[in-house]
């Protein structure tokens, strides 16, 4: 194991979003909190998901994992992309780095990238709803879980990609509408029986539902339910992220 | 323990329908200055990049000082150091960083910062180090690539087209730099467009053309082979004309010049001197100028430059 040189290229893509934190940090966090704002003054006053809990306080929590999962994946695969358009992906490869290292240091590159938004998010929403965490163990499950296993899409996203045109298809048209359906802006309990029985096929729902849980203590589904799905789907997902990278796919000619 | 720093055992390479490579086959001994030559779509840089595990053989294997570039990646990669051809960059990192970074890549920390910045100064960098990548000339990256490609003070160095785009001043600095190199051990595997350049600096020199082995030599010996050499005249008068047997050696004739090719066996200088004379051609000056290597690689490979 090249623990350095693992450590060496997780510290340099965390090194990378730090480096343009407004873009990556702040930037995703002002969006969220224009979320919040608009859609809690739209309906604070008119739904009320579970007992006892204000529609603003339903709200962030599925504000932040949302946040969370989205910046992970926007994490690897760009810098995946970028790595791949620039040429300089061949200093990654030219190194003593296993499909593994390779794999580990940009999931978890893309996590803390998550985990950072979803804290900074969270510390803001504050301002907003009274919300004290219920179930923090449970609560950072979910995030790491969901971050890495955004963090693993995006490395596929950004291993197939070609151009930043693909990869942007990938993201608007399979990331974008599967955080957004997933149970942010409602409850599972809301729609019909179909689009209910459609959305426990969304992974997302489950990373929304679970966060949910480790912050209000209630939530959709068993929160061990969704853990199970979400370590099933993170699983299957970096088993093949990590069979592209051991194969070489479009890295290794 | 084995003499040699890079082992090339019957590659091949398909891109689809077409074969890259052809069963490559031959070694680089240790402490070699070493030249890979071959016209554009040669295969060169395909060898190269599966020397370095950029690209995946087919069939064969290649072993960098013992160490098979797939089973043990980790070892001959430790082993090589790549040049590319590209002016690839991180624009996100200064100088430094980056070369930090690919040091920490080959698993050194702390203990390797007094080595880079030796490499920073002797590559010329120190007014730089702290610059962007972005910000840098072409000159300057191509400097940059070289320090990231010696960051891990590798026993094989593979400088693929290194000089390719850089202005006089420069070529000459690298090729002072990479005979130093040379001189303190390290193998160099050099691919260059300038043929002059892999005359002046390599010792042995293979040849590719079309994914296959087409000559591997000395380079005295590569010289040595091939079997023309020119005959370069100024005659008293403009427009000579010569007989027959003599025009069809012409290869150029401008005003007062004249050069012939001749065979080094079968046109006797003697012999056609005196026919020159015979045809009352009156010499002024004569020059005799043996096959540089841009002669014999168009012979091996017939056809333009490299």
């Amino acid at each position: 194991m090249n623990w350095r040189g693992f450590y060496t290229l997780f510290a340099k893509e965390v090194w990378r979003f730090m480096k343009v934190a407004v873009q990556t940090v702040l930037t995703p966090v002002v969006t969220a909190v224009l979320y919040l704002v608009v859609f809690a003054h739209v309906l604070e006053e008119h739904v009320q998901v579970y007992p006892g809990v204000s529609y603003t306080a339903f709200l962030i929590p599925g504000l932040i994992m949302m946040s969370v999962i989205q910046n992970a994946f926007a994490n690897s695969s760009s810098s995946l992309i970028q790595s791949k358009m620039n040429g300089n992906i061949v200093f990654v490869l030219l190194a003593p780095i296993s499909s593994l290292e390779f794999y580990a240091a940009f999931v978890l590159a893309a996590i803390a990238r998550g985990v950072m938004v979803g804290v900074v998010l969270y510390v803001i929403a504050l301002g907003f709803a009274d919300l004290p965490v219920q179930h923090v163990g449970i609560l950072l499950a979910f995030a790491v879980l969901g971050s890495g296993l955004l963090g693993a899409l995006g490395l596929i996203g950004g291993i197939w990609a070609d151009k930043y045109d693909q990869l942007a298809a990938y993201q608007n048209f399979l990331i974008l509408p599967l955080s957004f359906l997933s149970g942010v802006f409602y409850s599972l309990y809301s729609l019909s029986p179909f689009w209910q029985w459609v959305s426990r096929f969304n992974p997302f729902f489950y990373m929304i539902d679970g966060v949910r849980y480790g912050f209000l203590g209630v939530s959709d589904v068993p929160p061990l339910q969704s853990l199970w799905v979400i370590s099933l789907f993170f699983i299957v997902i970096s088993l093949i992220a990590l069979g592209l990278i051991q194969r070489g796919y479009k890295l290794r000619r | 323990m084995s003499a040699t720093a890079v082992n090339i055992a019957q590659v091949h390479k398909h891109f689809g329908a077409v074969h890259a490579l052809k069963g490559i086959d031959f070694s680089i001994e240790r402490g070699e200055f070493f030249g890979l030559l071959g016209p554009n779509g040669a295969g060169k840089s395909t060898l190269i990049n599966i020397m370095a595990g950029l690209a995946r053989a087919d069939g064969g294997a290649i072993e960098v000082h013992g160490h098979d570039v797939v089973k043990h990646y980790r070892k001959s990669r430790m082993m090589l150091g790549v040049v590319p051809q590209e002016l690839v960059y991180d624009p996100f990192f200064s100088v430094r960083e980056m070369l930090r970074l690919q040091s920490g890549y080959f698993g050194f920390g702390r203990e390797n910062h007094a080595w880079i910045d030796e490499l920073i100064s002797v590559l010329n960098l120190q007014d730089k180090a702290l610059a962007n990548l972005a910000q840098l000339s072409g000159g300057m990256k191509r400097r940059v690539l070289i320090a990231q490609a010696l960051v891990h003070k590798p026993k094989v160095l593979v400088l693929d087209e290194p000089t390719a785009g850089v202005d006089v001043e420069l070529r000459q600095a690298l090729w002072e730099f990479s005979s130093r190199l040379h001189k303190q051990g390290t193998t160099i595997v050099l691919t260059t467009h300038y043929l002059e350049e892999a005359e002046a600096l390599c010792g042995r020199i293979a040849i590719v053309d079309q994914g296959a082995l087409v000559a591997l030599d000395t380079t005295s010996v590569l010289l040595n082979r091939h079997p023309y050499r020119l005959l370069c005249l100024t005659t008293q008068d403009v427009n000579v004309q010569l007989p027959a047997a003599l025009a069809a050696h012409v290869v150029a004739q401008e005003a007062h010049s004249l050069v012939l090719r001749l065979h080094r066996v079968d046109d006797p200088i003697g012999a056609v001197l005196d026919g020159l004379r015979s045809a009352g051609v009156q010499i002024q000056d004569i020059q005799l100028r043996e096959p540089k290597l841009e002669d014999v690689f168009l012979h091996i490979t017939g056809r333009g430059h490299a």
